[in-house]
């Protein structure tokens, strides 16, 4: 598995016209990209177009590999409702993309990816059984089990509380190491503890954020953070990269 | 149970008020020793349309269930049958029974059919419906899975249907017994509603109520059957 940097270009037009202007993203491969900015700008719709998922956004624009094979195949995704089968339990939720494909399911493998994630006790429950954190450990589990070398995050965290969202910001950092993550989200301490790259997506473009020197995940309480947390707030409060240069 | 006590004292208490002759509206007595005097016919009765009731519900819900998945995993059929479908279901079963009757003589095969066919139409209609009502997370889980529309349906929008299917099942345990009289009015030799043809014809009104209650609880019967099933796949869908 090696993963692929991903040039994704040009503008975003939505169904009632321009949503992002002209944008440059260059998504380091194996590392930790952010695109952070407000509901409604586009952000879900770029990592549909990257996943080649049916939206009704279209690029006028280019999306390309350093390896020039084609992305769509090697992508995983992990989205904020989280895409589980109510009807079954945590390993078959795990296994559910290879029997889609008709392959053979690998339970034990499941197993041992749910006990990786902190969910060693929960193998035969479903998800009506499980709180909204163990359900994107599940989620999560499942992105591992498919082991992409590209891995789409549509605001995967949003729903969790401080301290669920903390962990899980934790994990997601410690088990997708090597990758290539694509996280979207509009918390800009999220973008701020996890990105080895982030850029402020507006209507105008995206801009690059200046980050910590620290390597992610980073310290929520450490005062570069802090710092560095209200020069971003403050920079989306001007998210045009003309006003914020 | 208070409300089923309720009704029959007032049953009673109008009977006893109004002086309305016994072949007109017989009292709850009268209807009960006509269940235990003709226990024997109504039981051979009843035994003959619940197996009609069993045959042409299971004909309808396999037809139902089929047709659904047909649709589902067919654009070119769904194309071709769903007006058809709509169509069909315009005519009243009532004006296709003596057509179904003369076909198919006076035994067991029309009455299935009739059944088959009131049933049908609910079940592939519900279920078809939810079967294409996947949410948008879990269509998106099979588009990056990269599934076909085979293991798509059969592991995604079949277990997401099956509300649906209980939902048809609910209407074609109601629409079932009202098929089997039609089927039987319209022309049997046996049956419990060719037994309220025949009671009704002598004046026996009270064994004619009496195989109406059969009927009723021909239908709770199913109706239960179909109430605990929805209890099963609602722990486990």
């Amino acid at each position: 598995m090696t993963a692929p940097t991903v040039h994704l270009s040009g503008a975003l037009h939505g169904a009632a016209g321009l949503l992002i202007d002209h944008f440059d993203l260059i998504l380091k491969a194996g590392q930790w990209n952010v695109l952070l900015g407000p509901s409604g700008v586009g952000k879900t719709s770029l990592l549909r177009l990257l996943a080649g998922l049916p939206t009704v956004a279209r690029l006028e624009g280019r999306i390309a590999t350093d390896d020039d094979r084609p992305l769509a195949p090697r992508v995983a995704m992990m989205a904020q409702d989280d895409q589980l089968l109510p009807w079954a339990n945590a390993v078959e939720n795990v296994t559910i993309p290879a029997r889609l494909r008709g392959e053979r399911a690998d339970p034990a493998r499941a197993a041992a990816l749910l006990a990786e994630v902190g969910l060693r006790a929960e193998l035969r429950r479903k998800p009506a059984q499980l709180s909204a954190g163990q359900r994107q450990r599940v989620t999560l589990a499942r992105t591992l089990y498919e082991d992409r070398p590209v891995v789409l995050l549509d605001e995967p965290f949003s729903a969790l509380d401080v301290v669920t969202r903390l962990k899980m910001q934790d994990l997601a950092a410690r088990l997708l190491c090597g990758r290539t993550v694509v996280l979207i989200t509009h918390d800009p301490a999220e973008a701020l503890r996890l990105a080895d790259h982030a850029w402020i997506v507006s209507r105008h473009g995206a801009a690059p954020c200046p980050l910590p020197k620290t390597p992610p995940p980073r310290r929520i309480d450490a005062l570069e953070t802090l710092a560095a947390q209200a020069d971003l707030l403050r920079r989306m409060g001007l998210a045009s990269p003309a006003q914020i240069a | 149970m208070v409300c089923f006590a309720l009704a029959v004292a007032i049953w009673q208490l109008v009977v006893t008020l109004s002086g309305v002759p016994r072949f007109i509206l017989p009292g709850p007595w009268l209807v009960l020793q006509a269940l235990g005097g003709n226990a024997a016919l109504l039981w051979q009765n009843a035994l003959w349309s619940a197996g009609n009731l069993a045959l042409g519900l299971s004909l309808g819900i396999f037809l139902g269930i089929e047709t659904a998945l047909l649709l589902t995993l067919s654009r070119r059929a769904r194309w071709l049958l769903r007006p058809m479908l709509v169509v069909a279901q315009a005519v009243p079963v009532f004006a296709l029974a003596p057509v179904i009757t003369l076909w198919l003589g006076y035994g067991m095969p029309s009455k299935i059919v009739t059944i088959a066919l009131v049933t049908y139409f609910p079940i592939a209609s519900a279920l078809f419906d939810r079967l294409m009502a996947l949410p948008p997370g879990l269509r998106d889980l099979a588009h990056l899975s990269g599934a076909n529309r085979w293991h798509e349906t059969l592991l995604l929008r079949l277990p997401h249907a099956v509300p649906g299917l209980i939902s048809g099942l609910r209407l074609a345990v109601v629409y079932g017994p009202l098929a089997v009289l039609i089927g039987e009015w319209v022309g049997s030799s046996r049956g419990l509603g060719h037994l309220m043809l025949m009671a009704n014809g002598r004046g026996q009104t009270a064994l004619m109520f009496a195989a109406l209650i059969v009927l009723a609880a021909l239908s709770l019967l199913l109706w239960s059957a179909v109430e605990a099933l929805a209890r099963w796949t609602a722990r486990r869908f």
